[in-house]
C-alpha cells in the first residue's frame, strides 16, 4: 500500500526531525532540523488531500517563515557565520554540488511539463474538503470576516515590529 | 491510514515541542518549539477536516499560518530589541519581570 508507507515515512522524517530541533545544540542547525519538519508535514497534507495548505506549508512556512528565523540567528548568533567560514567549508560545496544535481533532474522534466495535458486530480480542485474550490468559497463567503480581519492584524503587526526593532535615540 | 494514526504522530510531534519549550534556555530555539507545537495542532485539524468532510478545518490552519507568520515577525523583533538591550539570549538572564 503505497499510501500507508509515505505516510510511515513522513512521520518518521518528521519525528525525526523534530527531535532533532531539540537534541541540537546550535539554534542554527535546530532552525534548519525545523525547515525538514515543516516539509515532511506538507507531505502529510497531501496524504490527508489538502494540496493548497501543503502548498502554503512549504511556501509561506517553511520557505518565508523560516527564511526570517534563519537570518535573525545569522544576526544574532555568532555561531552560524563561523560555519560557512571554517571547518564546514566542505559542506558549502556539497550543498552546491547537490542544487546543481537537482536542477539537472528537475529542469528537463519542467521543460516536457504541459500544464494543459497534465492529469488532473479531480478531487483536489473539487470534491474533498481539503479542495481548493471548496476552501476558496468558504474562505470568502462564511469566513470573509476573519479574513480581512487578518490583514488588519498583519498591519498592526508591521507598525509593531517597526517600533520594536528601532534603534532607540538614547536610552 | 486512520484518523487514529495522525492524531498519535499530532500528539507526539506536540509534546517534543512543549518538551523543548521548557527544557530549552535559548529564546530562538523556544520559539522554535513554539513553532513545532503550532504545526502539531495544524496537523490534527486537517486531520479532522479530512475524515470528518469538514472544510473549516483547512480555512481554521490557514488562519494559524498567518497568525504564525505575524507572531514570528513580531517575536523576533522582540529578541532583537533584547539582545540589544541585554546582550543575551538566554532565556535566564531576562528575569526582570520575575517576582
Amino acid at each position: 500500500m503505497m499510501e500507508t508507507a509515505l505516510f510511515y515515512l513522513f512521520a518518521a522524517a518528521a519525528l525525526a526531525s523534530a527531535v532533532m530541533v531539540l537534541v541540537n545544540r546550535k539554534v542554527f542547525y535546530s532552525a534548519l532540523s525545523l525547515v525538514i519538519c515543516l516539509c515532511s508535514v506538507a507531505g502529510l497534507y497531501l496524504i490527508l488531500e489538502s494540496p493548497f495548505i501543503a502548498a502554503v506549508q512549504i511556501i509561506v512556512y517553511a520557505g518565508a517563515i523560516m527564511v526570517v528565523f534563519l537570518f535573525v540567528i545569522m544576526l544574532l548568533d555568532p555561531f552560524s557565520s563561523e560555519i560557512l567560514r571554517d571547518k564546514k567549508r566542505c559542506l558549502a560545496y556539497i550543498g552546491v554540488l547537490l542544487g546543481v544535481l537537482a536542477a539537472t533532474i528537475l529542469y528537463p522534466v519542467l521543460r516536457a511539463y504541459n500544464l494543459a495535458r497534465a492529469p488532473r486530480n479531480p478531487g483536489f480542485i473539487e470534491g474533498g474538503a481539503g479542495s481548493v474550490a471548496r476552501m476558496g468559497h468558504a474562505l470568502f463567503s462564511d469566513y470573509l470576516l476573519p479574513f480581512e480581519m487578518t490583514s488588519v492584524l498583519i498591519l498592526i503587526a508591521v507598525v509593531g515590529v517597526v517600533v520594536l526593532a528601532k534603534r532607540q535615540a538614547s536610552g | 491510514m486512520g484518523l487514529l494514526h495522525f492524531l498519535i504522530l499530532s500528539m507526539l510531534l506536540f509534546v517534543t515541542g512543549a518538551v523543548g519549550f521548557i527544557v530549552k534556555r535559548n529564546i530562538i530555539a523556544m520559539f522554535l518549539c513554539i513553532e513545532l507545537m503550532l504545526n502539531a495542532a495544524n496537523l490534527s485539524f486537517i486531520a479532522f477536516s479530512r475524515f470528518l468532510n469538514l472544510v473549516d478545518g483547512q480555512i481554521i490552519v490557514f488562519f494559524v499560518m498567518v497568525v504564525a507568520a505575524v507572531e514570528a515577525a513580531v517575536g523576533l523583533a522582540i529578541i532583537i530589541a533584547l539582545y540589544r538591550n541585554r546582550n543575551t539570549l538566554s532565556a535566564d538572564d531576562a528575569d526582570s519581570m520575575k517576582w
